[in-house]
């Protein structure tokens, strides 16, 4: 518990009680803890309460060579780990005026699309796990494992790929690659309607969801909320078509809104998202054998790169949100400050909090789930 | 900066939503029950044994020790230090070659399996391997020292290896320019342009500070934090680095045989840094009179009143009386040549090493209050017994000054000559009887030093060359550097290998020619040298002049029979101990004259001699440091 929420004895009028939520609970990928005040099972108010997760990111990065930073960054998110190279590997391009071949720009445009189905389909068993229905979590984990052996092919490993470097990408896609992802993403599209039989077209689930956590676009905007949970209150915000980044321009794709923003949107949102990825992986697929060249801009010696004095501030859409780097060169061999706008901790912490306090118990963990936090980016 | 290929779209903030996916109705409450179908589908089984990991995969360490060198570079990128180096007695040692004894262990406690480790090791032995599975409840077996076997060793094979893709080296030396053949073949002007800020910055950072160069080094030269200064843009930083060890940064920045880049870790699967360059690149860049302020920061304020004696102004005296008068002692050098510099001067021609950048560095050891008497010949101008009751103590540092002869027939004609003499007299500017055709007997680089100096002398003289180079040795193993070979070439000077001379032909007291034959071998069975030739293989190379540079003798005639009496020797040369000192107390001897073979390793006795003579004088003020 952190200090400031520690509160040594109180004395809730008799109807009321306190109920520590967490830190290991279904309603987050991860540890985090809620302070929930109830009367009956009408939430009052609750208070968040992270950092079972703090490793001190942040301050740990400002005592690592640039290139050692790449094997931190992905830490910071667990379901979604390849946003987070993308955006520190671009910050530093931004300051170090390093350009990323065509080639490497496709790949990593490859990555950050299979990641995001990933920690969709993560989401799908998480969502459907904090109603009680685990079914539809061992296929979401099961499908997804089926990616981690294609990352596990690219990068060498399953979670933490360290994939994404400055200046492009570590090494070139194993033969045979795409073919095998383009036989993953039929498989997926064929699973496609078991989920939806299952889960999404529930009417127990749907009546479950509808109400359930509701953003209003005004409060929204208020509460600094991104991604599919923005999109889910009816703004069409996306960092790839809006603010663009790679190739992001060169691919069709559609950004998928509801109206409602409740957990039932936010949940569809993202199911929709997860066929968005689909298309533009088949547009990777067919485009990238025909883009050649190196994978990697040449980079100096990494003991011995210093970047060019300068602040900047990268962003991309994960899929949580919008996530972005800020950081800081004083012209060193180690970032002055690099600062993560996660997304997560804005749904975490602000918007949890709100929507709690008009929630009852039992929807507690749905409505965290719903939001998709990711604790230790909240904590970083 | 915006990516490249990146277009910006309007942005469509807040519009419309264009792609609604809100559900149009519910589905059946029935729908969900068709999950029950997977009840009857063919269960997913996975076999109770270790899956295959992928190609590229990140597992446990394999390191090849045949191949690793003990650099430590895996350890020093380690983001976690997860990698230690751990020394290991029974593995070879070899400065020389860049190789110690220590290999990395991996503690398994803090790997984050990045395989930075990988992309950065300069020879390519590290490598992760496909293995992933170790389980046990000992602490200490998760701290492992890999070996090509890997953790267990069962042999996996390698996951994630060495990969141009992900290489973190940049193997490409930095160009260096140089004078063009044509512009350079008829003066000696110095060839190497020498590196501007911008590419010595870029040339410093490709260092990886592995140290394997200060170790090779005959004097250890601070060679990582040298570099590492020129990288940071503090080139006064990186002059005082050197000056730590090198009181000659200007010479061995030019003519070092750079037994560092030798040892250059970089070296092992790419081009070594260039370290001489650098070198020489920081103190072209540094002031003289700055220069001056940071070599004799460290100079004792007190005077010991013990004097000091130096025969010889080469390398290892000077060297010598540097550290010795930054001790407080009088030192006195004596030259029987009418300018300092040794074979510096006048073995070494001046398209190699200028003599106003050898100046420059002389100049600094005067100021430390060295005095150097020129044109004193001890023997002749000085007598050695004077030399040893005026002093304290007396170093003898002459070199190598007299040129060895074949003793082929004709080898006694006018119109012969020794390289090293040849060499002086151009230095000295001099006359002497220049020929239109020349043949150079000898393939060190003593050798192409007179042969591309005689090709400039003829291409000013009479507007063309005719220098043929003869050696004996193969192609592929010739003595002189491979730039002296290539360089030579290319102004015109013809080289003729594996062959040995047999005669000078005369003729009416005029030479025609060298005549030489074909060599079949050099050395012996016991490795000694005792050349076999095919006497029916003869060619008749046409020159007017021969020049022989088949290597030099010392001449220690001035010592006096006393001294040379009391003197122990060994094959023609003063036996000393490492410190330089002699069988006579007083007396030390350094340099070429007892251990060669170049500034380099002069420089290194000099230092050595120095704090020698410091003990033996009392001192015990030695700031210097050791040698070792």
């Amino acid at each position: 518990m952190r200090p400031e929420n520690y509160r040594p004895v109180s004395h809730p009028p008799s109807h009321e009680y306190e109920l520590y939520f967490g830190p290991n609970h279904p309603g987050i990928e991860g540890n985090y803890a809620i302070r929930v005040r109830l009367k009956g099972d009408e939430v009052q108010e609750a208070i968040a309460d992270g950092g079972y997760l703090h490793r001190g990111f942040e301050k740990i990065m400002e005592e690592r060579l640039w290139i050692q930073n790449v094997a931190l960054v992905p830490r910071i998110c667990v379901p979604d780990p390849v946003p987070m190279e993308e955006c520190y590997s671009r910050a530093v391009e931004q300051l170090g005026g390093l350009e990323v071949p065509a080639r490497a720009q496709w790949i990593r445009v490859m990555m950050l699309e299979m990641s995001r189905i990933c920690a969709h389909l993560f989401t799908f068993g998480g969502n459907a796990a904090t109603i009680g229905f685990y079914t539809n979590m061992f296929w979401g984990v099961s499908m997804r494992d089926l990616f981690l052996d294609l990352f596990e092919e690219i990068t060498g490993a399953r979670i933490y790929h360290m994939y994404i470097t400055p200046g492009g990408v570590r090494r070139d896609l194993p033969e045979g690659l795409l073919d095998r992802l383009a036989a993953l993403l039929d498989d997926l599209e064929s699973r496609l309607p078991d989920f939806e039989d299952l889960f999404f077209s529930n009417t127990v689930v749907i009546n479950r969801a509808t109400g359930t956590g509701t953003i209003s676009a005004e409060e929204a905007l208020a509460w600094g909320v991104t991604g599919p949970n923005l999109r889910a209150s009816g703004l069409p915000f996306d960092v790839r078509r809006d603010d663009p980044y790679l190739v992001y321009p060169e691919l069709e794709f559609e950004v998928p809104t509801m109206k409602d923003g409740d957990a039932l949107a936010r949940m569809m949102v993202r199911k929709a998202e997860v066929l968005e990825s689909i298309k533009i992986l088949r547009q990777v697929i067919a485009r990238l054998p025909h883009i050649e060249g190196p994978v990697r801009c040449p980079l100096p010696n990494p003991l011995a790169w210093n970047i060019p004095a300068g602040d900047t501030f990268a962003r991309v859409e994960s899929s949580k949100g919008e996530l972005g780097f800020f950081v800081v060169s004083t012209g060193g061999a180690k970032p002055w400050r690099v600062h993560v706008r996660g997304p997560s901790q804005m749904h975490a912490v602000q918007v949890l909090e709100r929507l709690l306090a008009r929630g009852r118990l039992e929807d507690i963990a749905q409505i965290m789930f719903s939001l998709d936090a990711c604790p230790p980016e909240v904590d970083r | 900066m915006e990516q490249k290929g990146t277009k910006t779209r309007p942005r469509k903030l807040y519009e419309v939503p264009n792609m609604d996916v809100t559900p149009k109705n519910k589905g059946s409450f029935l729908r969900p029950l068709k999950a029950l179908s997977f009840l009857f589908r063919e269960p997913v089984t996975l076999p109770m044994e270790p899956r295959p990991a992928a190609e590229n995969y990140r597992g446990f360490h394999v390191n090849d020790w045949e191949k690793c060198i003990g650099c430590g570079t895996c350890a020093e990128i380690c983001d976690n230090e997860a990698i230690s180096m751990v020394h290991i007695p029974d593995l070879p040692e070899d400065h020389k070659n860049g190789i110690k004894p220590r290999r990395p262990a991996i503690d398994y406690g803090r790997c984050c399996w990045c395989a930075l480790c990988v992309d950065i090791c300069p020879t390519g032995s590290i490598a992760l391997s496909r293995e992933y599975i170790h389980i046990s409840r000992e602490m200490n077996t998760f701290f492992i020292l890999p070996d090509e076997k890997g953790m267990h060793g069962l042999g996996y094979p390698i996951g994630w290896g060495k990969n141009e893709d992900s290489d973190l080296l940049d193997l490409k030396r930095q160009p260096m320019g140089e004078v063009e053949p044509e512009a350079r073949s008829d003066n000696f002007d110095e060839i190497v342009d020498g590196f501007d800020a911008h590419t010595a910055l870029i040339e410093a950072s490709r260092c990886i500070q592995c140290g394997m160069c200060h170790e090779a080094c005959p004097t250890n030269m601070h060679a990582p934090q040298y570099i590492r200064a020129i990288w940071e843009g503090n080139v006064e930083k990186a002059v005082e680095e050197i000056y730590r060890t090198n009181p000659f940064p200007q010479v061995c920045g030019r003519v070092c045989t750079h037994r560092c880049e030798t040892a250059c870790s970089i070296g092992r699967r790419g081009e070594p840094v260039a370290i001489r360059w650098l070198k020489r690149y920081a103190i072209d860049a540094v002031s003289p009179a700055k220069v001056k302020k940071i070599a004799l920061a460290d100079k004792a304020k007190k005077k010991s009143g013990k004097k000091v004696a130096i025969v010889g102004s080469g390398p290892a005296g000077l060297t010598t009386a540097f550290d010795l008068a930054k001790l407080g002692h009088a030192v006195t050098v004596y030259e029987s040549k009418e300018k300092p510099g040794g074979m510096m001067r006048y073995g070494i021609p001046e398209y190699r090493l200028p003599y106003d950048k050898l100046d420059a560095d002389i100049a600094v050891i005067e100021a430390a209050g060295v005095a150097i008497e020129c044109g004193k010949a001890i023997g002749r101008d000085i007598g050695f017994d004077a030399l040893r009751s005026d002093n304290d103590a007396v170093v003898v540092a002459t070199g190598l000054g007299q040129g060895r002869s074949t003793r082929i027939p004709g080898s006694d004609q006018p119109g012969v000559f020794s390289a090293v003499d040849l060499l002086a007299r151009v230095t000295a500017g001099e006359s002497f009887d220049l020929k239109e055709s020349a043949a150079v007997i000898g393939g060190g680089n003593v050798a192409f030093d007179i042969a591309r100096s005689l090709a400039r002398l003829q291409k000013k003289t009479f507007g063309k060359v005719d220098v043929t180079l003869v050696a004996l040795e193969a192609r592929d193993r010739m003595l002189a550097d491979e730039e002296e070979v290539i360089e030579g070439g290319e102004e015109g000077v013809k080289v003729f290998t594996g062959r040995g001379p047999k005669q000078i032909v005369v003729e009416n007291g005029a030479i025609k020619g060298l005549e030489t034959v074909l060599c079949l071998s050099i050395f012996d069975e016991e490795g000694r040298f005792h050349p076999k030739y095919d006497e029916a293989d003869v060619i008749l190379h046409p020159a007017a002049m021969v020049v022989e540079a088949i290597g030099q003798a010392t001449d220690v005639s001035y010592l006096g029979k006393d001294v040379t009496e009391a003197l122990e020797w060994e094959r023609g040369r003063i036996k000393i101990g490492r410190d330089g000192s002699t069988a006579v107390p007083w007396l030390f001897a350094a340099g070429d004259m007892v251990e060669g073979p170049d500034v380099i390793h002069a420089v290194a006795a000099g230092h050595r001699t120095a704090s020698a003579i410091d003990t033996f004088l009392g001192g015990g003020s030695s700031k210097l440091e050791a040698a070792e």
